[in-house]
């Protein structure tokens, strides 16, 4: 019954970097002034109205919009997509122009760095930012995908954690960041990128020792254990 | 509309030969359908279960082919159930071979095979027994005009169960379809008894509206009055709970003395529960069987055909047994809880004896001591032949929506055409164009006011401008997806290495660890794990299970029926044929507060355990206390009185908050009812649920299909998060408004409460208590077994995580959720 409280990030360590959980489902790097989302999935809307389903057209918008509110909350001097920004390898042709124009000017004011993802191997150039497979900086590695083999300090997206949880016979439940003392799993970050449950076994077998999921509530974060 | 007594229709001798043979007389309102049919009048038949309802339904075709035998489809039969079109086929047989009848009868639903599907549709049988589903996806082929050209006569069975309802929806679009491509076509409706009539004369008339409708009204022979008693327990009668478990040695003697008796409860936890009781006393072994919706459909069957034969002494069931095949030899029929209505009480004691002449014997089996005071209410409701009227509903934009698609799959339609016809019929009478225009955009595009999608739309324009679908994917796509009825997703239930018992709903099974166990089917098992779409059990030990919590059959009580147990409160006259304990209660209530009046509204606040309760006797059924509930706490919130938690029961409302509340009138004002209620709508999970039924029938988000699941990750789309966005970047999307629309109109509990605050202005009476009252005991005990948080997710979580930090501290190890057993690691996501 309480009212929503001011929006308060909460620190998480990895590899000695200290992070910021933003509820959002970004991670933010304050001594590095850097801004990490992952699968952003962008027109993923008119790429599913191909195939007949026409969901809302403004899943594109919806995203910039919560990404541009991030930036000007955060002002970070880089921004690092962990792939899958792109539905698909056409998306960007399908851009709305006001859309475009948007991500263009968020590229343009900041060190942007695309990973590639499975579902945009090659991000569009004229969208502005940079290109990598990965990035590496300090004692963390950026990626899309977490390789079972990880070094220590591994940060990736791909897999949409999310957890529902039975509290009191109501299911309540959400995106959540998930990781251990080696790696770190981000959120989907795209307005239609939707979840796979924390325990399902292609997360799960990344942590063999249990993991730690923290659970995007309305109004804070949510820490605990799974085993 | 006319209630006309003409000089029955005369009858084939072949026919009287057949009614003579059996010891028949053909009943006056078999005759008057006949009749009606004859002079090309629809028909509405309202006559209680047996008396020969159906046979009155089929009479008119049959001796219309009788005397003028011809090829065709004639007759198109439909059911609200695929298991009662088969039965009535069944039935139907009979007569035809007696009478030695040229006539041709088949099913056709979800089961028929694809290949007699086919021959179906090009030699067509005289009389087709059918479901709305299958029906519109007959109407969607291209050839539906040349099927359908001869049509004589519909059947409607069961028609007060589909009228009011998203399937009656769509079987009155499909009407009005038929009705243009067989205009002679008559209809013949067949009822049960209902408050109200017009509505179901307007339904079955071709023109939509019940004024000058051409439908006859015809009622059967009324039975005798139901012999109905309420249990007069021994034992002490509880405070609270909805198990009646007190009086299961009592319903066992009842279904020992009687021959076969249909037990009826409201949920399916009940069912387990009752069931499991009645077996723990059972020393004679009586044949005891379980039916409800969850149970394999295998096994359902079985349960029907036992007692069809004859072989069983008694079944528990839930409404999954509410409609349906008919039982002759049913002797009694008890219901455990209230009854929540008198309409459906009436339907169910009516299952109960055929023989019209004999009185139906009905148990009321209250389960706590306001349900004694609703059972006496029904009681005095069937005395005074009182049913409960729905509030009528519009038809809903998303049936529209799918029918829409289906008919763009049969032929080219000019919208102005599709509009008259749409509007003839009942549920889209009033239907406004600009909605129907909305509805059709979003058929054609989606219908969005960024209009990206137009080169992947759905319908185009042919050169005369009439709509048509747009490839044969969307087609396909159609058929998938027809029919109105959006499952929650389920799961199979399997013992290890053995059979499927049934099917239960997935937010369930989240919440259980392996090793849990609940009592599903009859018995108690043990949760092992989640395989796929599969749920894995093994037989379990003990006897504490954990009950399903299933919310299937949560019918809230009607306003009828709140209003008759208001009246008793009220008036310490009428307490005389009450239990003593429950007189005794009321008494004490006195005493120590104030009785409820028939009028106004008791609220009653008092401290305990260091929190402030307040106690509202609305009488408005639960669904509507519980939004006051929501909207209380809101409001107490803003007022810093620092409001916890609220439970609802279907009689009264408890908040308890830090801080008592002084001033009750403004805390009930009505204008609670505007922006609280729209504030807390749109953050409550009730539109999001609403949202999903929506989109899925509407064709914006596809059905789960079983085996789908292994790819259905990049279908199965969070219908959440399109809610989010759209109602972001398009609040009125045509969707949304539908979803509005269903959300106000279907949760009737918004116009009631507004009704009931209205009611209370000025007329509230608080007393302010030292401690609890008698009459606030049961909602009280109620806190913790059903405690509804009226929190969001923050709150609820923060109270898991503490709960998870308590385990964690005690037992010094990190606390575990269950993580999902089986299958390689390679199975990645997207």
């Amino acid at each position: 019954m309480k009212m929503p409280q001011p929006l308060s990030p909460s620190t998480l360590s990895l590899n000695g970097a200290e992070l910021l959980a933003d509820l959002s489902g970004a991670l933010v790097w304050p001594a590095q002034r850097t801004l990490v989302v992952a699968d952003l999935h962008l027109e993923k809307g008119s790429a599913l109205a191909r195939s007949g389903s026409l969901l809302p057209p403004y899943d594109t918008r919806a995203t910039l919009a919560t990404l541009t509110d991030l930036l000007a909350r955060h002002c970070p001097e880089r921004v690092i997509c962990l792939g899958d920004s792109f539905h698909d390898p056409q998306a960007a042709d399908r851009l709305a122009p006001r859309d475009r124009a948007t991500l263009r000017r968020l590229t343009g004011s900041r060190d942007w760095v695309w990973i590639c993802g499975n579902h945009d191997p090659a991000p569009p150039a004229e969208l502005g930012g940079r290109f990598a497979e990965e990035e590496k900086i300090g004692p963390l590695l950026f990626r899309h995908q977490a390789a079972p083999d990880s070094v220590t300090g591994e940060v990736s997206g791909h897999f949409h954690p999310k957890i529902s949880l039975s509290v009191r016979g109501k299911r309540v439940g959400g995106r959540c960041f998930v990781g251990n003392a080696r790696r770190l799993i981000l959120p989907a970050f795209g307005a239609y990128a939707g979840g796979l449950d924390v325990r399902d076994p292609a997360i799960a077998c990344l942590f063999a020792d249990g993991f730690s999921v923290h659970l995007l509530g309305r109004a804070k974060l949510h820490s605990f254990r799974v085993r | 509309m006319s209630v006309e007594r003409s000089s029955p229709a005369s009858l084939p001798p072949g026919f009287l030969d057949w009614f003579a043979s059996r010891g028949w007389a053909p009943h006056a309102h078999q005759q008057e359908m006949l009749a009606a049919d004859a002079a090309g009048q629809s028909s509405l038949l309202i006559a209680p279960t047996g008396g020969g309802k159906t046979l009155a339904g089929f009479l008119p075709t049959l001796v219309d082919l009788a005397e003028n035998p011809r090829a065709g489809l004639h007759t198109l039969y439909i059911s609200p159930l695929k298991a009662l079109a088969v039965d009535i086929h069944r039935n139907l047989e009979q007569p035809i071979a007696e009478m030695g009848l040229a006539v041709t009868s088949e099913t056709r639903t979800g089961d028929t095979p694809q290949a007699k599907r086919q021959r179906q549709r090009r030699r067509p049988p005289h009389i087709l027994m059918t479901t709305p589903e299958s029906l519109a996806l007959l109407l969607s082929y291209p050839d539906a005009p040349e099927l359908f050209r001869g049509l004589n006569r519909i059947v409607v069975d069961e028609l007060h169960a589909l009228a009011g309802t998203k399937r009656g929806d769509l079987l009155a679009l499909g009407l009005a379809r038929l009705q243009r491509l067989a205009p002679d076509c008559r209809r013949a409706g067949l009822s049960a008894t209902v408050a109200d009539e017009a509505t179901l004369i307007a339904w079955l008339s071709p023109t939509g509206r019940a004024e000058n409708a051409p439908v006859r009204l015809v009622r059967g022979r009324a039975g005798a009055t139901a012999e109905v008693a309420i249990l007069a327990t021994a034992e002490r009668l509880p405070w609270s709970g909805h198990m009646a478990i007190h009086a299961m040695a009592e319903l066992y003697a009842a279904i020992r003395d009687a021959g076969t008796t249909l037990v009826f409860v409201n949920t399916r936890a009940q069912a387990e529960l009752v069931f499991q009781a009645l077996w723990r006393l059972n020393d004679d072994n009586l044949p005891i069987a379980l039916h409800h919706g969850s149970l394999a459909a295998e096994q359902r069957r079985k349960v029907e055909a036992a007692m069809a034969r004859g072989i069983l002494r008694a079944v528990v069931a839930t409404s999954s047994l509410d409609l349906g095949v008919d039982w002759a030899a049913v002797d009694l029929v008890a219901q455990v809880g209230a009854p929540k209505g008198a309409s459906r009480l009436i339907q169910r004691i009516g299952r109960a004896n055929h023989r019209l002449d004999e009185p139906s014997r009905a148990l009321l089996v209250p389960a706590n001591r306001f349900e004694v005071l609703e059972c006496r209410a029904a009681l005095e409701a069937i005395r005074d032949n009182a049913l409960d009227g729905a509030p009528s509903r519009a038809g809903g934009l998303d049936v529209l929506a799918q029918h829409i698609l289906g008919m763009a799959c049969s032929a080219p339609f000019a919208a102005e055409d599709l509009f008259a016809e749409v509007r003839s019929a009942a549920p889209y009478a009033d239907l406004a164009r600009n909605d129907f225009d909305d509805t059709l955009a979003f058929v054609a595009t989606g219908g969005y006011a960024l209009r990206t999608y137009d080169r992947w739309r759905r319908l185009e324009r042919d050169e005369a401008g009439c709509y048509r679908v747009a490839g044969p994917a969307f087609v396909r796509r159609y058929r998938m997806n027809v029919g109105t009825i959006v499952e929650a997703p389920m799961l199979r239930v399997r013992l290890r290495r053995g059979r499927t018992l049934g099917e239960i709903e997935e937010y369930f099974v989240q919440g259980l660890v392996p090793g849990d166990s609940f009592i599903f089917a009859g018995q108690l098992l043990r949760f092992e794990g989640v395989r796929e779409t599969t749920v894995e059990v093994s037989r379990g030990t003990g006897t504490l299970p954990k009950v399903p919590a299933y919310a299937g059959g949560r019918l809230p009580l009607t306003t009828q029926l709140a209003d008759r147990v208001r009246a008793m409160l009220a008036d310490p006259d009428r307490w005389r044929d009450l239990p003593e304990a429950v007189r005794e209660w009321l008494r004490l209530q006195r005493r120590r507060s104030v009785l409820p009046q028939r009028d106004g509204l008791l609220v009653e606040s008092f401290p305990r355990g260091g929190k402030e309760y307040l106690v509202a006797y609305c009488f408005e059924g639960r669904n509507a206390h519980q939004t006051l509930g929501m909207l209380l706490t809101r409001r107490m919130e803003r007022a810093g009185l620092g409001p916890l938690g609220f439970v609802a029961s279907d009689y009264v409302l408890a908040v308890w908050s830090l801080r008592p509340a002084r001033d009750i009138d403004a805390l009930f004002d009505e204008d609670m009812l505007g922006d609280d209620l729209e504030a807390w709508m749109e953050e409550s999970s009730m539109l999001k649920r609403t949202f999903r039924n929506v989109a899925v029938i509407a064709g914006l988000i596809e059905r789960r299909h079983p085996g789908q699941e292994k790819t259905g990750r990049q279908v199965t789309f969070n219908s959440d998060l399109i809610y989010d966005v759209l109602r972001r970047h398009e609040p009125d999307h045509i969707l949304l408004r539908a979803t509005r629309a269903e959300a106000a109109g279907g949760l009737t509990d918004v116009a009631r409460l507004g009704a009931m605050l209205a009611r209370a202005k000025g007329r509230i009476t608080h007393r302010r208590l030292p401690r609890v009252s008698p009459l606030a005991l049961p909602v009280l005990l109620e806190i913790g077994k059903e405690s509804v948080y009226g929190a969001a997710l923050d709150d609820l979580l923060d109270e898991a995580a503490e709960a998870l930090i308590e385990e964690a501290m005690r037992d010094e190890s990190a606390p575990q959720l269950p993580r999902r057993r089986s299958f390689n690691c390679d199975a990645a996501s997207e």
